[in-house]
C-alpha cells in the first residue's frame, strides 16, 4: 500500500479528460482518416503508376502522368470550361442569393412562404432536379414550348455550344441559390438596426447604407458563401453527366467530368488520379487565397 | 460484475465462437459461388439463366451461380470499376464495342481447349464470322451468345396516315432502298410525327449509324484500325445524306429530341430484333419487321454482338470456364436462342427460330434474322474504344447543326481521333 500511495496514479484527471476528448472526436477522426486522408494518399500513389485494370498491371512510371498532364492537348479547354463554369456560377449564384435575401428581409405577410419556396430546390434530389430540367431544356421541351407561345424560337439549349454552358450554370444556380440566400438572410437580420437609423439621420441614401453598412457587416458571410460556392462549383458532376455528357464538343467538359472520363470510362486510373491531384491543388490554393483575402477585406465587429 | 469477470467472460465467449467461425470458413471453401455480370434485368432472361445454373448444379452440387444485372448505360464502367476495386466477377457479358479491349488485355481465360474437350459441345457449329471478334491468335476468349441483326421496325398505321409508302410496299415493288426509305420517313416527319429513329443513337452513340452508312460501304476506320476513314468518299456521301435527312427533310428527329418508336407515334426505327419485346401489347399498332434497305453500295446487314467470358485471374476461373462450356453447349444454346439470336449454324433455321420467336413470321425470320446473321458486319469496335468513342462523339457534334459543312466536320473528327487510332 505504501508504495502505491507514493506513486501518482496513472489515470490522472487530465489523462481521463484527454481520453474522453479523443473518444468523442474519434468517429469524426476515424472517418476523416479512412475516407479522406487515406484515399488521398492512395490517389497520390496511383498517380505515380500506370494502372491497366483489364490486364491487371500496375507499374511505377514516376512522373510520366504529370508529364502527360503538361502535354495533354485537351487540358487547356477543360480548365477553361471549369473556369467559365465556376465564374458564371459564383457571380450568378451570389448576386441572385443576395438579391433574394434582401427582398425577403422585409416584414411583409407571406414572406415565410416565399422563403420556403426559394429554399425548397436545395432539398430536392440533385439528379431528379437535373433530369426534370433536361426535359425542360430539350429542343422540343417545356422552355422552348413556352417561348413558342410568344412567337420566339428558342435555341437548342443543351446542343448549342453557346447555350449549353449557360444552361448547366443556371440549372445549378436555381438548385443551390436557396442555401446562400438563407445564409445571407441570417446575416442581414444580424445587422444592428441602429446603424441604419444613425445613417438615415445623417442623410445616407439607401444605396449608400447598403454599401457602407450592409456589405461590411455581412462580409464574413460573403466570404463563407463564396468559398462554399467556388469549391462546390469545382465539384460539379451530376449536372454535366445528365444534361450534356461534356458536349457539345468538349464545351462543358469540366475538370471533374474529364477526370471521370479518364479514370472510369477510358480506364486510365493513373492519369485520372493525376487529374484529381490537380483538382485538389486548385481547391487548396483557392481556399488558401480566400482566407488570406479575409484579413484584408472582411470586417469583423470585435 | 467486476472488470475482471467481464474480461474473463469475453475471452471465454471468443474462445467458443472463434473456432466455430473458423470451421464455418473451412466448410465454405468447398462451396463455389460464381458471379456473372449481365446488362439485362429482364425477369424472363434471369429465370432462364437460373434454370441453366440449376442444371449445372445437378452435376456440380457445390457450385451455385448468381447473375448480377448492371445498368446497360454504365455497364462497362461498372464492370471495370469492380475489377479495379479488386472485386471482379467470375464471368461477364461483354459488348462488341469493347471486345477488343477485353480480348487483347489478357484478362479473359482461354476457352477453345475447354470447349473442345466438353462432350457434345461441337465448337465448329459456331460460325467463324461470329467468333472472329472474340478470337485472338486462334484462341477463343469469349463466346458470342448473342448475334443480333439490326433491322427496321415499321409502324404502318403512322406511315399510311402520312400518305407514305410502307417498307412492305417498297419491298414488293423492288424499291426498298435508302432513297425511298428516307422519302417515306420525310413524309411522316413533315406531317408532324417522327419519321425514322435510329434507336439509342441520341447523337452520342454514333456507332449505331453504321446501320445506315454500311449501305454506302463506309466505315469509321481502316480494317487494321490504324487510320481514320471518316473523310473518305463513302462516309462523306453517307453523312451528307443523313445530315440532309435530319435538317432539311425532317425525316429523322434532331439533336436533343428523345423519341421512342414503341410509343406508337413514329414511322420507322432501326434497332435490333430483340427489341420486338417492346412492342405494345395494349393498343397495338400495325407493325412490320424488315431488313435494312439497300444503299448505293448494295444490300448489306449489320449485327450487334454480345459475348460472355470468364476472368482468368479469379480463384474459381477453372469452374467458371466449365460453367461457360455448359451454358453455351448445343442444348443450352437452343434455350438462349429464344432471347438472343444464336451464332450456331444448327440453330439458324426457320423451324428452330420460329419456335423461340413467336412474334416473328417465318418470312421475317428468314429475311431479317437468318440472312442478317449470315451476312452481317459487326458494329465498329476498337481497342481503347471508350476514348475513341468520346473523341469522335465530340468531333461529330459540329456536324449536328443545320448549317454544318459536312466534309470539314468529318475532317475535324479525323484530326482529333487520328492520333488515338495510330497508337
Amino acid at each position: 500500500m505504501t508504495s502505491q500511495s507514493r506513486k501518482r496514479p496513472f489515470w490522472t484527471i487530465e489523462r481521463r479528460d484527454a481520453v474522453a476528448g479523443y473518444a468523442f472526436i474519434a468517429p469524426q477522426l476515424i472517418g476523416t482518416l479512412v475516407f479522406v486522408l487515406f484515399p488521398l494518399a492512395l490517389v497520390f500513389w496511383y498517380s505515380l503508376h500506370e494502372w491497366n485494370v483489364l490486364a491487371n498491371s500496375f507499374n511505377f512510371v514516376g512522373d510520366a502522368n504529370y508529364q502527360q498532364l503538361l502535354r495533354d492537348p485537351s487540358l487547356p479547354k477543360v480548365l477553361t470550361a471549369s473556369a467559365v463554369f465556376s465564374a458564371g456560377l459564383v457571380v450568378l449564384n451570389m448576386s441572385l442569393a443576395l438579391l433574394l435575401a434582401i427582398l425577403l428581409d422585409q416584414k411583409l405577410r407571406g414572406m415565410v412562404i416565399f422563403r420556403t419556396l426559394f429554399f425548397s430546390p436545395v432539398v430536392v434530389s440533385l439528379v431528379a432536379w437535373t433530369i426534370v430540367w433536361s426535359f425542360l431544356l430539350q429542343n422540343n421541351g417545356g422552355i422552348n414550348g413556352f417561348l413558342q407561345m410568344f412567337g420566339v424560337t428558342g435555341p437548342n439549349w443543351l446542343r448549342n455550344p453557346e447555350t449549353a454552358m449557360l444552361s448547366v450554370i443556371v440549372v445549378q444556380v436555381f438548385k443551390n441559390v436557396g442555401l446562400n440566400m438563407i445564409l445571407f438572410l441570417a446575416a442581414l437580420q444580424g445587422v444592428p438596426k441602429e446603424l441604419y437609423e444613425a445613417a438615415r439621420v445623417d442623410g445616407a441614401s439607401p444605396f449608400k447604407q447598403f454599401r457602407r453598412i450592409t456589405v461590411p457587416m455581412i462580409s464574413p458571410t460573403i466570404l463563407l458563401t463564396s468559398i462554399i460556392t467556388i469549391v462546390g462549383s469545382l465539384q460539379v458532376f451530376a449536372q454535366i453527366a445528365v444534361l450534356t455528357q461534356g458536349g457539345p464538343g468538349v464545351s462543358t467538359t469540366v475538370l471533374v467530368y474529364y477526370l471521370y472520363q479518364q479514370a472510369f470510362q477510358f480506364h486510365f486510373f493513373g492519369y485520372g488520379s493525376t487529374l484529381s491531384i490537380l483538382l485538389f491543388l486548385i481547391v487548396a490554393v483557392l481556399t488558401f487565397a480566400q482566407w488570406q483575402l479575409r484579413k484584408r477585406i472582411v470586417f469583423y465587429e470585435n | 460484475m467486476s472488470k475482471c469477470t467481464t474480461l474473463k467472460s469475453s475471452v471465454a465467449l471468443a474462445s467458443l465462437t472463434l473456432p466455430l467461425a473458423w470451421g464455418g470458413t473451412a466448410w465454405a471453401q468447398d462451396a463455389i459461388n460464381l458471379r456473372m455480370t449481365i446488362w439485362s434485368a429482364n425477369e424472363a432472361h434471369l429465370a432462364m439463366f437460373d434454370e441453366i445454373a440449376a442444371g449445372f448444379k445437378e452435376t456440380h452440387p457445390n457450385v451455385s451461380v448468381t447473375f448480377e444485372p448492371l445498368p446497360f448505360d454504365s455497364y462497362t464502367t461498372t464492370l471495370t470499376t469492380q475489377i479495379a476495386g479488386g472485386n471482379p466477377p467470375d464471368l461477364a457479358w461483354i459488348l462488341e464495342t469493347t471486345a477488343a479491349d477485353f480480348v487483347n488485355s489478357g484478362a479473359l481465360a482461354p476457352l477453345t481447349e475447354a470447349f473442345t474437350a466438353t462432350e457434345g459441345y461441337d465448337l465448329s457449329d459456331v460460325t467463324e464470322q461470329a467468333t472472329a471478334l472474340w478470337t485472338k491468335d486462334g484462341q477463343l476468349y469469349a463466346y458470342p451468345f448473342s448475334t443480333s441483326p439490326f433491322a427496321i421496325f415499321a409502324n404502318n398505321d403512322v406511315l399510311k396516315a402520312a400518305g407514305a409508302k410502307t417498307p412492305a410496299e417498297l419491298i414488293e415493288a423492288g424499291e426498298w432502298n435508302w432513297d425511298n426509305a428516307f422519302a417515306s420517313a420525310a413524309a411522316v416527319g413533315q406531317s408532324g410525327k417522327t419519321g425514322l429513329v435510329v434507336r439509342d443513337f441520341k447523337y452520342q452513340t454514333w456507332q449505331n449509324l453504321a446501320s445506315i452508312w454500311n449501305g454506302w460501304g463506309a466505315s469509321p476506320w481502316s480494317a487494321d484500325g490504324k487510320s481514320c476513314t471518316f473523310t473518305e468518299q463513302p462516309m462523306v456521301d453517307a453523312m451528307t445524306v443523313i445530315h440532309k435527312a435530319i435538317f432539311t427533310d425532317k425525316a429523322m428527329p434532331g439533336p436533343g429530341e428523345d423519341i421512342d418508336f414503341f410509343a406508337g407515334e413514329t414511322g420507322m426505327t432501326i434497332t435490333q430484333i430483340s427489341r420486338a419485346s417492346l412492342l405494345p401489347k395494349e393498343n397495338p399498332f400495325d407493325w412490320d419487321l424488315v431488313p435494312l434497305p439497300a444503299g448505293p453500295a448494295g444490300e448489306y446487314a449489320v449485327v450487334g454482338q454480345a459475348g460472355v467470358g470468364a476472368f482468368a485471374a479469379g480463384p474459381n476461373a477453372e469452374t467458371a470456364v466449365e460453367f461457360l462450356a455448359y451454358m453455351t453447349n448445343a442444348e443450352n444454346s437452343a434455350k438462349l436462342a429464344q432471347f438472343f439470336p444464336p451464332a450456331r449454324a444448327s440453330l439458324l433455321n426457320t423451324e428452330a427460330l420460329a419456335a423461340t420467336n413467336p412474334l416473328l413470321s417465318p418470312e421475317q425470320i428468314e429475311t431479317v434474322v437468318i440472312e442478317g446473321i449470315a451476312s452481317g458486319t459487326v458494329l465498329p469496335g476498337h481497342t481503347n474504344f471508350a476514348q475513341i468513342q468520346q473523341t469522335v462523339r465530340a468531333g461529330l457534334d459540329s456536324l449536328w447543326v443545320a448549317d454544318a459543312d459536312v466534309p470539314a466536320a468529318l475532317q475535324s473528327v479525323c484530326d482529333s481521333v487520328g492520333p488515338l487510332l495510330a497508337r
